[in-house]
């Protein structure tokens, strides 16, 4: 490919609700080929972007592209672009066979190639063998998986996926991340795929937009987004961070300006010993703790701040070791690097 | 245990009450009317339905049943148009007021509604004075001229009973119609676009079979409620008798238990086919 067109193209997008700024200026560019995820909380307008890209809606202003041609004023049944619904959305009067077909049908293909083209599709999304059940019958899992070969069937250039894995349990949800990425891969289209789960954002996608209250806080990267956070919001949302800022950031970093941590770069030290050279550190009294298996979470106060939070890999200590920690002065340190400043402090 | 106790009044009320007296009723047409002595022979036979397929009889029962099913699909022809619109354009305000038009004529007595018709249909009623302004009149004339359908008058003729009943039945197709076309979700709607259908398509294949449901249950009511029917076509005049009106007549003036109980069998009948029928169609896959 000469030119790099993107697959999707968002530019100045509105899309207002009477005084309710559902999508508010949101500007983006999802690439051919890759995995981009929409992460916000609910309410944050990822839906509706969503929407606006499938076409079940149009845009109060601003532009939408698919592959470099406006696409603000075709319906959907006119762009190369399909979705899973949230809610799956099969149809409960046909088969499972029967919903899959329903792309091919409306487009006459023949019977035969529609036939072979069901079965792949449901090897693919490995459920052969259910096309004469009726939707009803399936586990919602299998119902995912069938959203997934019908939306594929058709063979889109954009699949969107509108929080596909919302209704399933956690095993069942990570299992299909790992499916879905690899159908991602063997297929090479597009996936759009929106989210309010961080941890799935950044386990799929190659690259992520955090939106908020309709505007785009950020777009890169998962470790783009994770590591350096444009703003307090997606410092906050994607993952946990401390949030410093005022006489304590200024005493540590020599600047009033806000930046953040992350709680796993964090060492508890005890108190009065000596950091490594290049850490800042500050001393306080543990307030909270929270066994979580793997890793502890403590609740540190400190004088001058809002309290930090702390998470320590339980490599060598026990239950009872972290619970007996409450209640004790502790010297957090960590890296002067891990420090990152933030735009928009609240 | 105390979950049966919810069940146990309505299962008392429809086991004991109505499933008991629908039985003493079949039980009856089992039994025959001695001619002579004009008393209930209580001795089991087949005889009363022998003289249930008399040809006069059986004109009735065809007759009812083909009023039945023209005033459903007319209901049906009626209703859907409406509760498409209320389901999904009508804004909340006009949908209410479209709701309350609905059912406002059930708030009002069905003798009263069905008295109506009669002062509207009449030979010297409102319909016919109108088109008589309109000069229409020999319109009127050659349609009351045609056969089975004619009659001496609108209200007379099983027109009239037909445009009555099409009325008085309304509302009860126009309610499951709307509810089921309000139940099938948005997203069904937008997934059919998405997979390439034309509006027409979607809702071919998608929203009519799901509404099916609504439309049978709506025609289970017009169908069943104009089998049974005796005040229609009784407050109108007509001269040609529907299913209701003979058994009010043979149980009644007549005192034929018997054959009025043989004739209640035939909407159960008709009833029990056509449910089958629609089954068979699918108008239940939706369920």
């Amino acid at each position: 490919m000469a030119a790099e067109r993107p697959a999707v193209s968002l530019q100045d997008v509105h899309r207002h609700f009477g005084d309710v700024r559902a999508v508010d200026g949101v500007t983006l560019q999802i690439r051919d080929g890759e995995f981009f995820a929409l992460l916000g909380p609910s309410g944050s307008g990822k839906t509706t972007c969503l929407r606006l890209i499938a076409g079940f809606d149009r845009p109060t202003a601003g532009r939408v592209e698919l592959f470099g041609a406006p696409a603000d004023h075709l319906p959907p049944y006119e762009r190369d672009v399909n979705t899973v619904f949230q809610d799956y959305a099969l149809f409960p009067h046909l088969t499972v066979g029967e919903n899959v077909a329903y792309g091919l049908t409306v487009r006459s293909v023949p019977r035969a190639e529609r036939e072979r083209r069901v079965a792949e599709a449901l090897e693919l999304v490995r459920l052969p063998g259910v096309g004469a059940r009726k939707p009803a019958q399936l586990s919602g899992g299998q119902r995912q998986r069938v959203a997934l070969a019908r939306a594929l069937v058709v063979r889109p250039r954009v699949l969107l996926l509108d929080e596909p894995l919302g209704a399933l349990d956690l095993k069942l949800r990570q299992q299909m991340q790992t499916e879905l990425k690899a159908i991602q891969e063997r297929l090479g289209i597009t996936f759009v795929h929106v989210t309010h789960d961080q941890e799935e954002a950044l386990a799929m996608s190659n690259r992520l937009a955090v939106l908020n209250q309709g505007r785009v806080e950020q777009i890169g990267t998962p470790a783009e987004v994770y590591e350096s956070p444009a703003t307090a919001f997606v410092a906050n949302f994607v993952g946990v961070s401390n949030l410093v800022q005022g006489p304590l950031a200024e005493a540590l970093a020599g600047s009033p300006a806000a930046f953040t941590v992350r709680p796993e770069k964090i060492s508890l030290l005890e108190a009065g010993a000596a950091a490594p050279a290049g850490c800042c550190t500050v001393d306080g009294r543990i307030q909270d703790v929270v066994y979580l298996g793997p890793h502890t979470r403590y609740v540190v106060e400190v004088a001058g701040g809002a309290p930090f939070t702390v998470l320590e890999q339980n490599r060598e200590r026990t239950s009872g070791d972290v619970q007996a920690a409450r209640g004790r002065p502790v010297r957090l340190a960590w890296p002067r690097d891990a420090n990152r400043p933030v735009g928009g402090a609240s | 245990m105390r979950r049966l106790a919810l069940l146990l009044p309505p299962l008392l009320w429809l086991g004991v009450v109505y499933a008991g007296s629908l039985l003493a009723l079949v039980s009856q047409s089992f039994f025959r009317l001695d001619d002579f002595t004009g008393q209930v022979v209580r001795v089991p036979t087949l005889a009363t339905y022998r003289q249930l397929l008399t040809p006069a009889n059986v004109d009735i029962a065809v007759r009812t049943t083909v009023m039945a099913a023209l005033v459903t699909v007319a209901d049906v022809v009626l209703a859907f148009p409406l509760a498409y619109f209320m389901a999904r354009y009508a804004p909340p305000r006009l949908k209410a007021v479209l709701t309350l038009a609905v059912l406002l004529p059930l708030w009002s007595s069905y003798l009263v509604r069905v008295t109506m018709w009669k002062l509207i249909l009449a030979r010297e009623g409102v319909l016919s004075w109108g088109l008589e302004q309109a000069g229409l009149t020999p319109l009127l004339d050659r349609l009351l001229a045609l056969p089975v359908i004619g009659g001496p008058s609108l209200s007379i003729s099983p027109i009239g009973a037909f445009l009555a009943f099409t009325y008085v039945w309304l509302p009860y197709m126009v309610l499951p119609i709307q509810a089921a076309i309000e139940r099938v979700p948005r997203s069904m709607l937008d997934a059919s676009a998405d997979l390439g259908a034309l509006p027409a398509r979607t809702f071919r294949d998608v929203t009519l079979p799901l509404a099916l449901p609504g439309v049978a249950a709506g025609s289970i009511f017009t169908f069943s409620l104009t089998l049974g029917d005796f005040v229609v076509p009784g407050a109108l005049g007509n001269s040609s008798f529907f299913i209701g009106q003979a058994v009010l007549a043979h149980q009644g003036t007549a005192g034929n238990i018997p054959l009025a109980a043989a004739f209640t069998v035939i909407p159960m009948a008709v009833m029990a086919v056509y449910l089958l029928l629609a089954r068979r169609v699918g108008a239940f896959d939706a369920l």
